[in-house]
């Protein structure tokens, strides 16, 4: 699995890093804004992109909108500290996947993002 | 708006919730106390709050508290005035300071840029119409502080200063709230 991790925070991205190692990720980029996002995205091409919401540049939900509105398809998990259930929705309406909230432990953000990727394949089966 | 018990437990409960899932290490409170700020740290993490609840939160440590608190969250031995240093001062407080504000039902808040401070003994002030509340913390690798601020005025702007004990300023902005 490769995955695209995008936070601003370089001891996030090691942290969730960290934790896609516990779970066979098999290529990680980094990415500190949506922008340096959207520029890095392609060329990567991940099976996953996990990403912050408050971000300089562009935050996360302006890069799904904006990514989502190329018509690309590579599943989307939200992490951040944005809790607010209007703002899941927000980050849902927009196309995101599913949705950590921070702080979280490894085996929980594990969980999401191997819940996430099964909805996906299943979707993709079907 | 002024303080009340709701926003005092849900820093306790960031708190606690940030320290045990991702500093892995169990942290204690000690009776919060009410009054205008005068602690002094040699580090602090500092967010502001706008919205319907308008102040400033500090998470404040020693310097040696910082170095232990913030390299056990990032995993590794970070020191005192690196950028992956102020990074993770800066995460922690913005996860704090997130994950309190979640738990102001009905309250529509905004946190802020997190700026991390670094100078001996310096005193963050607020302005005199805001009451702060001082919870300080233990955790196995130190002692630290979440000091909140809250404005009695949802009009009012918070806008703490930093005085460090030479009488400088100091700020290094740590990304953005996550």
């Amino acid at each position: 699995m490769r995955v695209l991790v995008v936070d601003d925070s370089k001891t996030m991205r090691n942290i969730v890093k960290g934790v896609l190692g516990t779970i066979g990720a098999t290529a990680v980029e980094e990415a500190s804004d949506g922008q340096d996002a959207l520029s890095r995205v392609d060329a990567f091409n991940p099976d996953l992109i996990l990403l912050d919401w408050n971000m300089p540049v562009m935050d996360g939900i302006t890069f799904v909108k904006s990514y989502r509105g190329a018509k690309k398809t590579t599943p989307i998990i939200m992490v951040t500290t944005e809790a607010e259930k209007t703002r899941v929705i927000e980050a849902i309406q927009a196309g995101v996947n599913n949705y950590a909230v921070k702080p979280f432990t490894p085996e929980s953000l594990s969980k999401i993002i191997e819940t996430t990727m099964a909805k996906v394949a299943a979707k993709k089966a079907a | 708006m002024s303080m009340d018990v709701r926003h005092i437990n849900a820093f306790l409960e960031a708190t606690k919730a940030v320290f045990s899932s991702m500093v892995r290490m169990p942290v204690t409170f000690e009776k919060p106390e009410l009054g205008t700020r005068k602690e002094q740290y040699d580090v602090s993490g500092v967010i502001g709050l706008s919205g319907d609840v308008v102040g400033s939160v500090i998470v404040g440590f020693t310097k040696m508290s910082a170095v232990q608190i913030a390299s056990a969250f990032a995993g590794t031995r970070l020191e005192v005035g690196t950028a992956d240093f102020a990074d993770a001062i800066g995460e922690l407080a913005n996860m704090i300071a997130g994950g309190a504000k979640a738990k102001f039902e009905g309250q529509a808040v905004s946190i802020g840029c997190p700026s991390v401070i670094i100078a001996p003994s310096h005193q963050i002030s607020s302005p005199s119409s805001a009451t702060s509340i001082c919870i300080h913390c233990n955790a196995a690798a130190g002692r630290f502080t979440i000091d909140v601020a809250i404005q009695s005025s949802t009009k009012a702007q918070a806008s703490p200063a930093a005085t460090a004990s030479n009488g400088t300023k100091s700020a290094i902005p740590a990304g953005t709230p996550a």
